[in-house]
């Protein structure tokens, strides 16, 4: 039995609907008694948008309860309060810390060298995830991080590797190595979102091989906004057009004759876009990954819309 | 396929949708004013695809054309007919020369433009003292933000080469894409700020900096200094200050730079596009976009609308077509007894009632859902029906939640007076039909779906010109494809 999965990390390319999956995830592994973070690193308050309430503050707080009963906590992490948090915590700097921003090191550190930034992202989320409370337990069951686009998520979570590299000594040393252990322990999933388009299941091959590269944990592959395929009978080898055009006729459709090449049209283009579908459904059981589909919402991804995809998601193991 | 533009006159679309200005983007790419067109947008709606279609459009109507692509799949370099794309501009082969013009393609390596940047403006000793800095390595090698300075960087020596009379430029995916125009801000800020000069050292710090550190209340630079030391290390510190020390003299020139092609970005011979999809995530983005870019004094020419879908029937509704798809199923399911159960609760039942196996398919490919076995004469690329009901894919709630795929032949359909094979068995007017009905239904609901995410556009900014690309069943291989998008984009005058 592996150890449960507790940070999930839930990236894709841009488009794809990830921070729509990633709190559809939060609200699914909330089940009753258990209590899940859902946490936003890129500063859009998409989380706010999709839940429907104001901007969140730079604050673990409830947001929603899951399908299963259990608590959604949100946070939207702030790059700078958070580079002051970090410091207050590991160096008690006080009145320095304020003197750090007063000469632009704050600046410096969240702009310039924005390396720094994905070191307190990746730090704060660890940090959530490893929390204890009076009782011992863990706060959070789980914790999913809405994480930045594929293309960039190996190198934002990777990091830690790099400033391990580049600080040789001391507590920055020690805390980036003890974050690149969280990130690639068995505690850790990586999630990808994709379409059933090209592009996305390509940079989502790319994005799994590099993440299997870089010895990070990758999960599941979520398949966002499936599109319901059209039941029917198969077509023959060739279309009648005067019986197409008599059928609708007699299913009370006026002009029928004027209507059969735009419906062949979209017929076609429908057949067209199932093969691709096929062929992209191909590639992406190739990589050798659980996959789960998603429907499209059909009015978008509002509230109620979301609860629907965290029951779907619900029936998986993750 | 829809042809792109088909099918403009919707019935559906909202009134403040219809009377959207459009955007002309032939005599815009004509112009020889006309000089950097940037393409911007959130990630994931073919802003890229969309600059290489533009870039290969205006030099098939005569322009020298450079397109700067960011971070481009593999695919579109090699549907231009590259095998990949690098940090110098290689002409495209196939282009169509006639009217004069050529298109040049790269894509942006930060790592090559910083270190060919600091090759050229610094002297070969300090150069390699920069180049061989492990944090200089580190920011260079793209940080995030690295790309947008680079872009800018890059965009600048693009112009001052002068060999092209078009520069189109494809904006990085950052999270807010924004940070392509901050750049130049953000470098300035940096280099005003005190934090550099304090990291230089109390030599370099001194007078103004050094005493306001004091006044901070701290007990002075060395405990300062001892300060950040202690938090990242005493090696990092060493290597950041000798970093910033090595770019000093360079850093005017950085700056200078930047802010020379910011402006070259407000002139008039600049474009700017905001490209999107009508999805509710890329529109909002592109208002964003719309704000910031007006802000900024740019200059916006308008909205690039990608992935719209049109309809050849557009007066037949959703609820109509699909009222007449129940009448046809139920009229062909009469026989049977099985009307009163139109929509496939007991599909085992009606298959074993209606049909009986084809000889030629497996069974395996046709689980007992599928109507009309006999019929099916080519499913064999199709996605298994097994497959599809193990990934459960449909959504419960859905009107059409089937199983099913409708296996039309590509090559059979869409011609003029084609009749039955010889051989082959007619499958029933009326399922195909129906059918076909339910597919323009779900289509219809998609369209209703874009409507009303561009009418929130709109309502927004009623005054941005917009052109409108119809959506393609798949992606882009070859520069026909381009082709056909350049073409979606270019016949767009009303």
């Amino acid at each position: 039995m592996t150890p449960e999965r507790r940070l999930h990390v839930v990236s894709g390319k841009g488009g794809t609907g990830k921070t729509t999956v990633a709190a559809a995830l939060a609200l699914a592994l909330a089940e009753e008694g258990r209590r899940t973070l859902l946490v936003e690193v890129e500063g859009r308050q998409g989380i706010a948008q999709l839940f429907e309430t104001q901007a969140l503050p730079y604050e673990e707080r409830r947001i929603a309860i899951g399908p299963g009963g259990g608590e959604v906590y949100a946070l939207a992490i702030d790059t700078e309060k958070a580079l002051l948090d970090y410091l207050q915590m590991f160096y008690k700097l006080g009145g320095a810390g304020r003197a750090l921003r007063r000469i632009g090191a704050i600046d410096f550190a969240t702009t310039i060298a924005p390396g720094l930034r994905d070191v307190l992202l990746t730090g704060k989320v660890c940090e959530a995830t490893r929390r204890r409370g009076p009782d011992g337990g863990f706060v959070y069951d789980a914790v999913v991080m809405d994480a930045p686009p594929t293309g960039r998520v190996t190198r934002f979570l990777g990091v830690n590797d790099e400033v391990a590299d580049l600080a040789k000594v001391g507590p920055i040393h020690h805390q980036a190595q003890a974050v690149m252990r969280v990130l690639k322990s068995a505690e850790t999933a990586v999630h990808l979102v994709t379409l059933l388009e090209e592009m996305p299941v390509q940079e989502t091959a790319d994005g799994v091989a590099e993440l299997r590269a870089a010895e990070l944990p990758v999960g599941t592959v979520v398949v966002n906004m499936v599109r319901p395929p059209v039941e029917g009978p198969a077509a023959p080898a060739g279309v009648d057009r005067r019986e197409l055009a008599a059928a609708l006729r007699s299913a009370g459709l006026r002009a029928p004759t004027r209507l059969v090449d735009p419906l062949l049209d979209e017929g076609a283009a429908h057949a067209e876009r199932r093969s691709l579908e096929a062929a992209q459904r191909a590639e992406l059981a190739a990589l050798g990954l659980p996959v789960r589909e998603l429907p499209l919402l059909a009015d978008g991804a509002d509230l109620a819309g979301l609860y629907r995809l965290a029951r779907r998601l619900r029936e998986h193991a993750w | 396929m829809t042809e792109p533009r088909q099918g403009r006159e919707r019935a559906d679309v909202d009134p403040a949708v219809a009377e959207v200005p459009s955007l002309a983007i032939d005599p815009l790419l004509d112009r020889p004013e006309t000089r950097i067109v940037v393409c911007c947008g959130s990630g994931g709606v073919g802003k890229t695809t969309t600059a290489a279609a533009l870039g290969l459009r205006a030099a098939e109507r005569g322009r020298r054309v450079v397109v700067l692509t960011i971070d481009p799949a593999r695919r579109l370099a090699q549907s231009m007919g590259l095998a990949e794309l690098d940090n110098v501009p290689r002409r495209v082969p196939d282009v169509d020369g006639s009217a004069g013009g050529e298109l040049f393609a790269m894509m942006l390596d930060m790592k090559r433009t910083f270190d060919e940047t600091v090759e050229e403006h610094a002297d070969p000793e300090r150069a390699r003292a920069i180049l061989e800095n492990p944090f200089y390595q580190s920011l260079s090698t793209g940080f995030a933000g690295t790309q947008e300075y680079m872009a800018m960087e890059k965009l600048g020596q693009l112009v001052a080469r002068d060999e092209w009379d078009l520069i189109v430029v494809d904006t990085p995916p950052s999270r807010s894409a924004l940070d392509f125009l901050d750049a130049p801000q953000r470098l300035g800020s940096f280099l005003d700020g005190r934090f550099i000069r304090v990291l230089m050292g109390p030599a370099k710090a001194g007078g103004r900096a050094g005493r306001k550190v004091m006044d901070l209340g701290l007990a002075g630079l060395s405990r300062f200094t001892g300060t950040i030391d202690r938090v990242v290390g005493a090696g990092l510190v060493r290597d950041v200050q000798n970093f910033v020390a090595a770019l000093d003299t360079m850093f005017g020139g950085f700056r200078t730079r930047a802010d020379a092609t910011y402006r070259l970005l407000q002139a008039p011979g600049t474009a700017f596009l905001v490209v999107a999809a009508p999805e509710r995530d890329a529109l909002r983005e592109a208002a964003y976009f719309v704000e910031r870019l007006a802000a900024d004094r740019m200059p916006l020419a308008g909205l690039v609308l990608n992935r719209v879908h049109t309809s050849g029937a557009p007066g037949l509704s959703a609820e109509r077509a699909l009222a007449a798809a129940e009448t046809l199923e139920a009229k062909n399911l009469a026989p049977q007894g099985m009307a009163d159960d139109p929509t496939g609760q007991t599909e085992t039942e009606r298959t074993t009632a209606q049909e009986s196996p084809s000889p030629g398919d497996s069974g395996r490919e046709r689980p007992p859902g599928r109507r009309s076995p006999e019929t099916h004469s080519s499913t064999g690329s199709y996605p298994t029906d097994a497959e599809a009901a193990d990934h459960k894919t449909t959504d419960g709630g859905h009107d059409s939640g089937g199983q099913h795929g409708i296996p039309i032949p590509r090559e059979d359909i869409g011609h003029e007076g084609t009749g039955h094979d010889e051989g082959a068995t007619p499958v029933t007017a009326d399922l195909l039909a129906a059918a076909l009905l339910r597919v323009h239904a779900e289509h219809m609901r998609q369209l209703a779906r874009e409507n009303r995410t561009r009418a929130r556009f709109t309502a927004l900014h009623p005054e941005v010109p917009v052109v409108e690309v119809a959506a393609l069943p798949g992606d882009v291989h070859d520069l026909d494809g381009l082709r056909t998008i350049g073409a979606a984009l270019g016949d767009s005058a009303p």
